[in-house]
């Protein structure tokens, strides 16, 4: 039991009439790993995350999830799994609070035992105070962080997260993601989808890249950071039309040249070296940044895309 | 069963919020109408040479409006309400994120729905006992006819919410075109046989009128056995298929 995968799928493929949504993927997650799908809009993650939730079969291949086959066991499969849908499915008539006991309710757990898991998951989601308040008013980030909290009540093998932080403002976002990352320390095992590269970065320990419902890419951040891009970016803006790519090209130092609408991207490992060198030759830009490899860099890379459109 | 018991608990943890002002319109509606109805209307119709039923207007019309009020309760029930669980406020989605399946979510629903006419019925049929339009000790199993019919709508009307209903206006053409003119013209108010050929046939096909003609046989005590279990396993007809086609919608709508 112990090595043998969370989940471990197989030639995987979701189609919708005509659309195939995912199209034969490959992978397994382990337990006690954050495991992320990156990926921009319609690439296939809600897809496969319902397929791995065991609310949507797949048209083909194979899928083990808890060592469980979801056709046939599904209700046994989500009685471990906990779910955080893309779009929150709270009942906004019913209190905070409400919403936890019915929905542990649904798991078969007892209403005394109930009470106490939901006082400590709201304690623990930062919601106590609005316990007895109807969910209707509560802003984006405390509605995400009570179906997080919901979403823990039946203490889940492995939390199943579709974009958790897709809408929220940048300090939302931030106590969403501290909740995570202090799951995820107590060992919980996660996997999420999320188009934002520095929420895949801080997150999982492992992600796949996916585009256009296949697999372009696996492994840690750093390492899909060093095997698709180089240490270092520079980028540059310009007011005016902007040079041709080739007279960028500095003393055998650039690696690859990257022409996006706004802006060019210049990898190399000595980004400083090449803003410099880009100055003595009088090249006039706007504004010239020098920062490190990102995922989205290697999303770029890898599909000529950026992620965010 | 017992995970569509667990559905049918978030339904009535819901209802909690809302019964007092569910149970105080239970128990106006039915007054108005007999007053207006049974009293007002009453007093020229007992006039006249030819009574309804041959019994006061009072007498007629009572078991009349308690089946339509069911029938008009489960319609409620299973026309918005589930549309909403698909689709705004999507607890259906919720739930199948849980052990529940698309049995359990669709037995539990329709469970509360016959809960909410098990209870608005029997208030109705206490306020029309306190009428005195209770004529036989057999009235009682009016409620239970009720509930009967209730499962036949609500069912029904699932199937309908399920496999048609996608922005909620496809509801004004189910009660313009199916559960108003049922109301009026299933001998709620008066016999069908007043209806012209074919309209009266079209009327005893209705689901109404034999839940009106089994209320109105149990509360006058005047029907027979034969004719009210031909009543009863005809609304049973319309449960079972309704049942069979809402659950396949369901399964159709949510399994994606």
């Amino acid at each position: 039991m112990a090595g043998s995968p969370l989940v471990h799928a197989r030639g995987l493929v979701k189609e919708f009439g005509r659309l195939v949504a995912v199209d034969g993927i490959d992978f397994d997650v382990q337990r006690g790993e954050a495991f992320g799908f990156l990926g921009p809009n319609g690439a296939g993650k809600t897809s496969t995350m319902r397929i791995v939730g065991c609310i949507s079969p797949p048209t083909a291949g194979t899928l083990r999830v808890l060592d469980l086959d979801p056709v046939a066991d599904g209700a046994r499969i989500r009685a471990k799994l906990g779910v955080v849908p893309q779009q929150d499915t709270l009942d906004s008539e019913l209190t905070v609070r409400e919403n936890i006991l019915i929905y542990g309710r649904y798991f078969g757990l007892a209403r005394a035992d109930l009470r106490e898991k939901a006082a400590q998951l709201l304690d623990f989601v930062q919601l106590s105070e609005r316990a007895d308040d109807p969910v209707e008013p509560l802003s984006g980030g405390m509605k995400r962080r009570l179906t997080i909290a919901r979403s823990l009540v039946n203490d889940p093998q492995v939390l199943l997260l579709d974009e958790p932080t897709t809408g929220l403002d940048p300090q939302a976002r931030h106590l969403v993601w501290d909740r995570l990352f202090r799951l995820k320390q107590q060992g919980a095992s996660l996997i999420l989808t999320t188009h934002y590269m520095d929420e895949a970065e801080q997150l999982c320990d492992r992600l796949v890249v996916m585009d256009n419902g296949k697999i372009v890419a696996e492994g840690s951040p750093l390492e899909l950071i060093r095997r698709y891009s180089t240490r270092e970016v520079v980028e540059l803006r310009f007011a005016d039309r902007p040079p041709e790519p080739a007279e960028l090209r500095v003393d055998g130092l650039v690696d690859r040249i990257e022409s996006l609408p706004d802006r060019i991207l210049i990898y190399t490992e000595d980004g400083d070296h090449v803003a410099t060198a880009l100055h003595e030759r009088g090249l006039e830009t706007s504004s010239v940044l020098v920062r490190r490899s990102t995922l989205e860099d290697v999303f770029l890379h890898l599909t000529g895309r950026s992620l965010v459109d | 069963m017992e995970l569509a018991a667990r559905s049918y608990e978030f339904w009535l943890v819901r209802y909690r919020r809302v019964w007092r002002g569910s149970v105080a319109t239970s128990v106006v509606n039915p007054v108005f109408y007999l007053a207006a109805l049974g009293i007002g209307l009453g007093t020229l119709v007992n006039h006249s040479a030819s009574r309804p039923g041959h019994v006061s207007y009072v007498d007629f019309v009572a078991p009349g409006l308690l089946a339509a009020a069911a029938m008009q309760t489960a319609a409620g029930e299973a026309s918005f309400p589930i549309l909403a669980a698909i689709k705004w406020t999507r607890q259906y989605q919720a739930m199948l994120a849980t052990p529940l399946g698309i049995r359990d979510i669709f037995l539990g629903h329709q469970l509360f729905i016959v809960t909410r006419v098990l209870i608005s019925s029997a208030i109705y049929l206490a306020v029309i006992a306190a009428f005195g339009t209770i004529h036989s000790p057999l009235g009682v199993l009016a409620l239970p006819a009720c509930v009967l019919l209730g499962a036949a709508f609500g069912t029904a009307i699932a199937a309908y919410t399920t496999g048609v209903a996608h922005e909620g206006n496809e509801f004004n053409a189910l009660f313009r075109f199916g559960i108003v003119p049922m109301f009026l013209f299933s001998g709620t108010f008066f016999p069908v046989s007043r209806l012209p050929v074919p309209l009266d046939w079209i009327a005893l096909a209705t689901p109404l009128w034999h839940g009106v003609a089994l209320c109105r046989d149990l509360t006058l005590g005047r029907g027979t056995l034969l004719a009210d279990l031909g009543h009863a396993g005809y609304l049973t007809v319309w449960t079972l298929v309704g049942g069979a086609l809402a659950y396949r919608f369901y399964r159709r709508r949510l399994v994606k």
